[in-house]
């Protein structure tokens, strides 16, 4: 290429005091004006960290060790402050909520602009115009309690693009949004990268929500290393992503299934641009090959909800009449978007607040009249963030907690303790601090620290979110083998890969209500209950529309099927 | 879920007082205390009284709203009453020079005139200079607040702390609840039927899993103003922070007004502090 690099690292290597090991080793990569990257790789790979050698958070505040040179806009930045850095790099955190310093959007747009002393009317015409680029204008004097996070992550953007940055980072822009606010964010970047000629980064391990729309290059990283640098269609087609524990598009998983061989000139990238009509036919006969499962002896009811209503402030209702019934064993999801009342059903069943009307029963048996502490030795509860649950140094008084609530005999708490642990995979860890645990690990805890009461029902909030695929797998895969224990379980989440691969049944919330209870793949592929819950339809169902198969739900099925199949689930 | 957590009902409501900028109000809030709290003429104090009453009628609080807060400010003002004077019941007389007992009790706690006075006297001048402090509040966008601070010479990093807090306030409170409810779940008992000693132990297994989820996230905030130039120089300018207009100037200079005004009642008529209608 003729123009010069506006982002060069050279034999560039960092090591954090912290640590024992190098976390980048010897990258070598240049980024052009107007490049649009994305940066994919497993937790750990210092796919962050590269990150935050671009926007100065290090050296500024992680400090450590670097050699070799990064330069950006012609200049070293070794010789050059965060604060500097920040007139060309603007960064867009993944935690939203976190960034959003302001008490209302227009205050947090202008919060640089406050920073370099730009005077009041000013900033006030700055900070419109740049609202008005990611279509804000008129949330400026809204607080963020009332905004989504979808307009959270927007306000974010133009809190950035208000310092007139050319280049832009996104961290992990998904992680913490629905489907479909993700695709609209996607979308927005689209925008962004087109209307101004920005130079866009962005960092995420969700590769095929990001295909969404036409990245020009996609850096693979894996143990601080650059393992790949190529187009979207030369990299599905390699095996670099199954070998980064990277999930691939599904599309693309379903065609390999199928058996067809996936070639870059197929265009496999984007399922936009995807050219499969030659493999319509080899697509029809697998997918009329995939045996269903057996259907299974149906279970006694386990926990059934009956005609349930709620309201915080007795005026309206978060929850209006739901039901539903729950045989033993199952692995349900809860979905819907934020505000559904996901959260308010969990805690009405756990018997944290009170229903208005209606019942649940527990085996036939109506709860009503149970404590919070007794319902916990039925149903256990699962917060998302492990940090909010631990409260001990070591994992076993942590996990032996509960039971010394209960004032149980401490050779039988022993006993109880080691058996959960030794089922959760932490006897090597048992006399471990918790702080040395990784989070998969410290999830681990948490949920052992709610299966030692014994609970037949556990409920979930988001149990993966913010994990890579392989933790992802790991989490979900032993909840799989609890769940074979015979433990019903309930996952509160949006990720759909989670709904369609583990959890043969959807109960779907939206304003309150229960707008769908059936299959993963029905829900999916149903246009009216994607909209409604802030979904997005899967790429497995326009592969079917591509391949000419009429029934877009059964193509998913099966797919489903085979993956069970395959895994031996 | 988070209806309830609002620390500061602050509502956007338009009224001549809210349209005021934070910086007039925090001066005249300033102007209206330091002057109520220097002068002990009841006549002055009731003046002032009767003002607050006609400026929250317009800033179009509702007793609803402030009722709780009332309530509080009551006990504490008839407690600190009876208190001064269980401890100093002669204090009236040592002020005035003379001694009117008008109800004679055993011990030294006689009851005089002059020491009516001054509780009297004290009682409402808390009752006056409270309704300024709750008018303030409830009608100062609490960034305008951290602004004005700035602009009346305090360290923004010290307003922006205070905005901060504001900010992240509610957070925290959903974050505690979640972890409580977790905890109970758990078997954890903060009611009564637990010892005050147990109580303090199980808050502490609430405290502990707040404190470590909250520094991840302020790790996460203060890189987000790092990122976004926080503290690279030494002044800041404010969004919130509105220019003063005529309006402005002509709160402060009624608030001013009142100020000189008692100052020279004390000065010039009662020649001290005191109102003395014993002499």
């Amino acid at each position: 290429m003729h123009l010069k690099p506006v982002i060069e690292f050279k034999d560039f290597s960092f090591q954090y005091f912290s640590q024992a090991e190098p976390t980048l080793h010897n990258i070598n990569l240049s980024i052009y004006p107007g490049e649009k990257i994305l940066i994919v790789g497993p937790s750990g790979s210092g796919k962050s960290t590269l990150g935050n050698c671009i926007n100065g958070l290090i050296p500024f505040a992680y400090k450590g060790q670097i050699s070799g040179d990064l330069i950006i806009h012609h200049e070293s930045t070794q010789t050059k402050n965060i604060f500097q850095l920040s007139k060309w790099v603007g960064t867009v955190l993944q935690d939203s909520d976190a960034q959003f310093v302001g008490l209302s959007a227009g205050e947090d747009i202008a919060f640089s602009l406050e920073n370099d002393n730009v005077p009041y009317e000013e900033m006030h015409k700055q900070v419109r115009k740049v609202a008005e680029m990611v279509d804000m204008q008129n949330w400026l004097t809204s607080s963020p309690f009332e905004l989504s996070g979808g307009q959270k992550q927007r306000t974010s953007l133009a809190g950035v693009l208000v310092n007139n940055v050319d280049i832009l980072l996104f961290d992990e822009p998904l992680a913490n949004l629905d489907p479909a606010t993700g695709k609209t964010a996607i979308e927005i970047i689209e925008n962004i990268y087109s209307q101004d000629k920005k130079t866009i980064i962005i960092i995420e391990h969700r590769l095929e929500d990001v295909l969404h729309r036409f990245v020009d290059r996609i850096i693979v990283m894996d143990n601080g290393r650059i393992i790949s640098n190529t187009d979207a269609h030369t990299l599905v087609c390699s095996d670099i992503l199954t070998k980064t524990g990277i999930r691939e598009p599904l599309y693309v998983t379903a065609l390999k299934y199928a058996g067809v061989s996936v070639t870059p000139d197929m265009e496999p990238g984007y399922i936009t641009t995807l050219k499969a009509n030659q493999h319509k036919h080899t697509l029809k006969t697998w997918q009329a090959s995939v045996e269903a499962p057996k259907a299974k002896q149906e279970k006694p009811s386990i926990l059934k909800v009956e005609n349930i209503s709620f309201s915080y402030d007795g005026l309206k209702n978060v929850l209006e009449d739901i039901s539903f019934d729950v045989k033993e064993g199952e692995m349900v999801s809860i979905i819907g978007k934020n505000g559904a009342g996901k959260s308010t059903l969990s805690k009405l069943i756990c018997g944290f607040e009170k229903q208005d009307q209606g019942t649940i029963f527990y085996r036939g048996q109506d709860i009503r009249d149970k404590s919070i502490k007794e319902r916990a030795e039925l149903i256990g509860v699962v917060l998302q963030n492990p940090n909010q649950m631990i409260s001990k140094n070591l994992i076993f008084d942590e996990v032996a907690l509960g039971l010394r609530f209960r004032n149980i005999p401490e050779d039988e708490i022993k006993s109880r303790v080691e058996k959960v642990l030794k089922i959760c995979g932490l006897t090597p860890f048992i006399e471990w601090p918790i702080s040395a645990l990784s989070y998969g690990q410290k999830k681990r805890v948490t949920i052992a620290s709610i299966l030692v009461l014994g609970p037949e029902i556990l409920i979930l909030d988001e149990p993966t979110a913010g994990q890579d695929h392989r933790h992802y797998t790991e989490i979900m895969e032993f909840l799989v083998e609890i769940n074979k224990m015979g433990v019903t379980i309930f996952l509160i989440t949006h990720d759909m890969h989670l709904m369609l691969e583990y959890t043969p049944r959807a109960i779907v919330l939206s304003g309150g209500r229960l707008i769908a209870d059936t299959t993963a793949s029905a829900v999916l592929t149903d246009h009216q209950v994607i909209q409604k819950a802030n979904l997005k339809e899967t790429s497995l169902f326009h592969l079917a529309q591509m391949a000419d198969i009429p029934d877009g739900t059964g193509f998913v099925q099966s797919f489903i099927d085979y993956e069970r199949k395959l895994k031996n689930r | 879920m988070n209806v309830k957590s609002k620390l500061f009902s602050y509502d956007i409501v338009d009224s001549p007082i809210h349209r005021l900028s934070g910086l007039t109000k925090l001066i005249c809030f300033l102007l209206l205390t330091f002057a109520v709290m220097y002068s002990y003429d009841i006549r002055v104090i009731l003046l002032v009284m009767a003002f607050a009453a006609i400026i929250m009628k317009i800033s179009k609080i509702k007793f609803s709203q402030i009722k709780l807060m009332v309530i509080y400010v009551l006990i504490f003002v008839l407690t600190n009453a009876i208190i001064s004077f269980l401890f100093s019941p002669e204090m009236g007389v040592e002020i005035y020079g003379t001694r009117t007992p008008i109800l004679i009790l055993p011990g030294k706690f006689d009851l005089t005139a002059e020491q009516l006075l001054y509780s009297t006297t004290k009682l409402f001048k808390y009752a006056s200079v409270i309704p300024f402090g709750i008018i303030f509040l409830l009608t100062t966008n609490p960034s305008e607040f951290a602004s004005s601070l700035n602009r009346i010479g305090v360290h923004y990093k010290i307003g922006f702390a205070v905005a901060l807090t504001l900010r992240y306030f509610p957070d925290i409170q959903r974050d505690y609840q979640d972890i409580s409810q977790a905890q109970q779940a758990r078997g954890l008992e903060l009611s009564r039927k637990a010892s005050f000693f147990n109580r303090i132990k199980n808050g502490l297994l609430i405290i502990v899993p707040l404190i470590f989820s909250s520094l991840d996230r302020i790790e996460t905030i203060s890189n987000g103003m790092d990122l976004r130039g926080f503290s690279k120089s030494k002044t800041r300018t404010w969004y919130t922070s509105r220019k003063l207009t005529g309006n402005d100037y002509f709160a402060i200079f009624i608030s001013a007004l009142i100020f000189i005004g008692i100052a020279s009642v004390s000065i010039f008529i009662n020649k001290s502090r005191f109102y003395n209608p014993f002499v």
